[in-house]
């Protein structure tokens, strides 16, 4: 029998607002509720489901994302706050020509299982090679603290971040 | 999903619009900046004010520079942006470090040293969602009448649980309010008061607008050290911020101590300066202040931990904190 379960009993909440956003490199202006976070109105309205909602109180990382260069949580921050400034998602890593070098690094070393928290880690790692293109392992551990992964133990995830810098350095 | 309250949400650019913002929705409007701390706790039904005065686009709340003998820190500067100033690093490396061991790397990119200093105390009992709350039949700091911590008391026992306060208040820092009475400046060590439920001496209207902290004598020295269970982005369990006025030689003209993460407020170490002035900081004088310190501390389980082990690191951290005044 088709049924779908009603998940929540709260409704969903009216447009009330106009915003402007920059989303990896596009202008979107979109009609949101007031007081929906960055990450709601990602999923929501622009159909940019790659930022995960995990925790949703900014534990665990999942909804990172890159504000004018420095990785925040969207699921913390309020829509109207990410207006006037470059939001990077996840989506707006890889160029036309292929994958990001860290999507590809991951790839090879098996640094993803879930693949839930990837995202996120992606996003926390793309903001540290952009500021430090040679980082330690421990500079690499610091950058990626906040964000939590309970599958693969971190190991492989370093090594993909090291093997990006070391292809970004290369290009 | 935690979803939150509805609020409309006000981006002024100038501190007395979002002042006259305050007053204009009084009693239906929270200020937030980072909003690292406000945002989870909207989410838990902690507040749910009808208006958001939105912190980070005004002017004048921001800077880090060197003014009269003060170091200004405006009160959006992110904790990133002290973690890595040089003119911090330089004048308060243990201010850039307890501001660098908050939480984890993106919420120190959001959050805020006004932020921090007011940051809401916190409980197991508390920071909670709605759901989980009223099973309990909610507490006596939100919606409730029973602490579940001490089962008696009629006192919120909630602790402060910022890291920057205590280093703040050991080096004399000054935090500026406004607010529709004017300006006013209140030491960092005067600011909190013993009450979980509203633990600063902030009124609703008013802002931290900024916070000084005086250069002071070249011969003081800071230092802080935190206890916690993910060393990745758990809150403290336990912070001891300490600085002293020494000789070249560690003999001690002022020393002062400041714990938190116990109680509703930081507590400032009694006794202290009585038996470290004219003695050498040495090992016998660090286990005698730790043993002071340790009878002045005593953990509630107003946190997931057990409280015994807490109260034991309590001299293990005052040494460890007092070491690296070396």
């Amino acid at each position: 029998m088709a049924h779908r379960a009603v998940t929540t009993s709260m409704p969903m909440p009216r447009a009330t607002d106009v915003v402007r956003l920059r989303v990896n490199g596009d202008l979107y202006e979109v009609g949101v509720p007031a007081h929906y976070t960055l990450l709601e109105a990602l999923r929501y309205e622009l159909l940019l489901t790659g930022s995960k909602q995990g925790c949703d109180k900014g534990d665990c990382g999942a909804c990172t994302v890159i504000i004018d260069g420095r990785a925040t949580l969207s699921c913390l921050t309020p829509v109207h706050e990410a207006e006037e400034r470059d939001v990077v998602t996840v989506e707006g890593l890889a160029s036309a020509d292929g994958p990001h070098p860290l999507q590809d690094e991951f790839d090879l070393k098996g640094a993803a299982q879930c693949g839930f928290c990837t995202p996120g880690i992606l996003c926390s790692a793309a903001a540290l090679l952009a500021r430090t293109p040679d980082p330690s392992r421990d500079e690499i551990r610091e950058a990626l603290a906040g964000n939590l992964c309970r599958c693969t133990g971190y190991t492989k995830i370093f090594e993909a971040v090291e093997g990006a810098a070391a292809r970004l350095r290369v290009e | 999903m935690l979803r939150l309250p509805e609020y409309r949400y006000h981006q002024p650019r100038a501190l007395a619009e979002a002042l006259s913002l305050l007053v204009e929705h009084q009693g239906d409007v929270m200020p937030v900046a980072g909003g690292t701390d406000l945002i989870p706790n909207m989410k838990h039904r902690l507040f749910e004010p009808g208006h958001l005065v939105a912190l980070k686009r005004v002017e004048e709340l921001k800077g880090i520079h060197e003014e009269n003998g003060h170091l200004r820190l405006g009160a959006t500067e992110t904790l990133t942006d002290v973690a890595e100033s040089r003119v911090v690093r330089g004048c308060f490396p243990a201010l850039a470090e307890a501001a660098g061991h908050v939480a984890g790397p993106q919420l120190r990119n959001m959050a805020t040293i006004g932020g921090n200093l007011c940051l809401e105390t916190r409980c197991t009992y508390y920071n909670q969602t709605a759901f989980w709350r009223q099973a309990l039949g909610y507490c006596l700091k939100k919606d409730g009448s029973i602490c579940h911590v001490t089962k008696v008391g009629r006192k919120c026992v909630a602790a402060h649980s910022a890291d920057t306060p205590p280093v703040l208040a050991v080096l004399d820092a000054v935090a500026v309010l406004e607010g529709p009475q004017g300006r006013r400046e209140v030491p960092v060590g005067d600011f909190f008061v013993a009450d979980g439920i509203a633990n600063t001496r902030r009124e609703p209207g008013e802002l931290v607008t900024e916070i000084r902290v005086p250069l002071g004598p070249r011969t003081r020295r800071a230092a802080y050290a935190k206890l916690r269970q993910r060393n990745s982005i758990d809150f403290p369990l336990l912070t001891v911020a300490v600085s002293a006025d020494m000789d070249r030689d560690l003999t001690v003209h002022e020393l002062k101590g400041v714990v938190t993460g116990l109680g509703a407020r930081p507590r400032e170490l009694a006794g202290w300066s009585e038996i470290a002035r004219g003695h050498v900081l040495d090992d016998d004088l660090i286990d005698a202040l730790a043993e002071r310190a340790l009878a002045q501390c005593h953990p509630l389980e107003n946190m997931i931990v057990d409280p015994e082990w807490r109260r034991a690191m309590v001299p293990v951290y005052i040494r460890k904190a007092l070491r690296r005044l070396f």
